[in-house]
């Protein structure tokens, strides 16, 4: 089809100039500021420190410590977000009658924010806790970081139920009834049968999980906030303390680009490790 | 016979049962917001001896409700109106044009959706002050600017959906009305966005869950407390007063309540929108 540049313009520069200037030349000043040392006020001059940022990171403890933190959280959270949903989507695709009921209750945990969830379940770890005489997790740096994932996954798993469900759905009635012939039990067929044929599903929701955990941020200042000590500051958090509360906002920056390394990288690696086996299926 | 069905009436209560301890803190939210302080330290579990509205009624006036859902309302049906305008029209000229430039954009657009909001908060809040400062434009702390903002955010996902269904619709009928006489626009409007409207019912599920609920980059633009999207409020309601329990859980009720309505009335869109974005993004 032909198109004249005129028409080609109008339809396409209005998103294109609102995309830079929002997302394109921030990051670009972005990785310029990660090599200066500044601290945000206009009247004091930033002073170019080239990769010293880079470095200084690495004799950061409170930095190292959140990303530690922050990986084990990922790394549990990824397997309790993903087993669960696994699991409520094999319920709700029974023929049981409750069915969509269950889905639609399983479901609605996704749809409110991840601000007003942790203020919720803070009701359930501080207040009822402390009634019941449990103590308040909310503040303790080992059972913080727990509370923090039963609630990333109690937000998550009904997320990922729903692709579970979709993969589910799209596994061929005879490939099942042909299993059930042959004589497998009902775990054969799970492991044999439908866990091999949602290999793209599982692609699907690791990816997402992977890098939604990583980049937690509203749960972890609504929870739990920093903690004492900072021993509940997930990486996020950090980047924004280290600009916003700390004032560094070069070394902050340079925090926030390593940010964007990560999770590029887990992405990428994500989608070309399960793209491969995908294929030898 | 009857054992199968006394197995089955077992199995489905079990479900309904368990779907309901999963939604445990809500239930802890909702009974005790209507209690007295003495009675909620009483018992936590228990359902109230009578609804007491009166937590009801301050949390509403301090979190100033009203005027929070109003901005969030505006501030989510105006962006989505134009991410869904601007990107549909960018991504059908992309996917109509064959050339280099539109190929560069669309990728351009594409791998952006890798970047964490973390990475270009801090230059995007200079950027958008020096807007403020030096050309005088108000793009910080009014809801345009944010709107402004989630255009520029929302721009990866749009175009990418749109493009992903418009290169599965067959061109004949564009050509058509071509040599019916339509201009490009009229061609665009007429023809092919009401083809679109599956991925325009995706495209606005899966905004509306984002821009509703999203906190940090609200928080960082939007200082005036008559600006306040809900998520503002709420998070100022938990930092500024010493919280009295049964207040915070009476304004954590009303706050789902929209999302709950939401859900009961587009429950089907939204569990397609996010399994079909889940399964494309």
């Amino acid at each position: 089809m032909k198109i004249k540049k005129g028409w080609y313009a109008l339809f396409t520069a209005p998103l294109m100039i609102v995309f830079m200037i929002v997302v394109v030349i921030p990051f670009i000043i972005g990785i310029g500021y990660s090599f200066f040392s500044w601290d945000g006020l206009l009247k004091h001059k930033a002073e170019f420190i080239g990769l010293k940022n880079y470095i200084d990171v690495f004799q950061d403890t409170r930095f190292l410590e959140s990303t530690v933190r922050t990986t084990i959280f990922t790394i549990i959270a990824v397997v309790t977000v993903n087993v669960i949903g696994v699991i409520f989507a094999l319920v709700v695709t029974t023929r049981l009658r409750v069915r969509n009921v269950a889905r639609t209750l399983l479901f609605m945990p996704y749809l409110i924010g991840g601000l007003i969830l942790g203020y919720i379940w803070k009701a359930v770890f501080q207040e009822y806790f402390l009634s019941i005489d449990w103590g308040n997790w909310t503040s303790d740096p080992t059972k913080g970081i727990i509370a923090m994932i039963i609630v990333t996954t109690w937000q998550l798993a009904g997320y990922v139920m729903i692709v579970y469900i979709t993969g589910i759905m799209a596994i061929p009635n005879d490939v099942m009834e042909a299993a059930m012939v042959d004589g497998a039990n009902y775990f054969q067929t799970l492991f044999r049968v439908k866990f091999p044929l949602l290999m793209p599903s599982f692609t699907i929701c690791l990816f997402l999980t992977l890098s939604n955990c990583f980049k937690i941020y509203d749960v972890n200042i609504s929870l739990t906030g920093a903690g004492p000590g900072n021993k509940l500051e997930m990486f996020s958090l950090n980047i924004y303390n280290e600009i916003f509360s700390l004032s560094n906002f070069g070394y902050g920056q340079a925090k926030a680009i390593i940010f964007f390394f990560i999770i590029a990288l887990i992405t990428l690696a994500q989608v070309t490790i399960t793209k491969k086996r995908e294929v030898s299926m | 016979m009857k054992k199968v069905k006394i197995k089955s009436l077992f199995l489905n209560g079990l479900t309904i049962v368990l779907c309901l301890l999963y939604l445990f803190p809500i239930y802890l939210i909702l009974v005790n917001s209507f209690k007295s302080r003495a009675e909620m330290y009483e018992n936590m579990l228990a359902a109230p001896s009578r609804f007491s509205f009166k937590y009801y009624i301050s949390a509403l006036e301090k979190m100033n409700f009203f005027t929070s859902v109003r901005n969030s309302l505006i501030l989510t049906v105006v962006s989505i109106l134009i991410i869904v305008v601007f990107t549909s029209m960018t991504a059908w000229m992309f996917a109509r044009s064959n050339n280099r430039l539109s190929t560069i954009l669309f990728d351009l657009l594409i791998a952006t959706m890798l970047i964490p909001f973390q990475t270009i908060m801090m230059p995007l809040m200079q950027e958008m002050n020096w807007f403020k400062t030096t050309l005088h434009i108000p793009m910080t702390d009014t809801i345009p600017g944010l709107i402004f903002m989630y255009l520029g955010f929302g721009a990866g996902m749009g175009v990418f959906l749109y493009h992903g269904f418009i290169t599965g619709i067959p061109l004949s009928l564009e050509e058509a009305a071509t040599i019916d006489g339509c201009n490009t626009w009229s061609t665009f409007w007429k023809i092919v966005f009401p083809m679109l409207k599956p991925t325009t019912m995706t495209v606005i599920i899966l905004d509306v869950i984002w821009i509703w609920n999203d906190y940090l980059l609200p928080s960082l633009t939007l200082k005036s407390t008559i600006n306040r999207t809900i998520p503002i409020s709420t998070a100022k309601f938990f930092g500024q007063y010493t919280i009295s329990w049964n207040e915070a859980m009476a304004a954590l009720v009303v706050t789902i309540i929209p999302v709950v309505i939401f859900y009961l009335i587009c429950q089907k869109y939204i569990v397609e929108g996010v399994a079909a974005g889940a399964v494309k993004g």
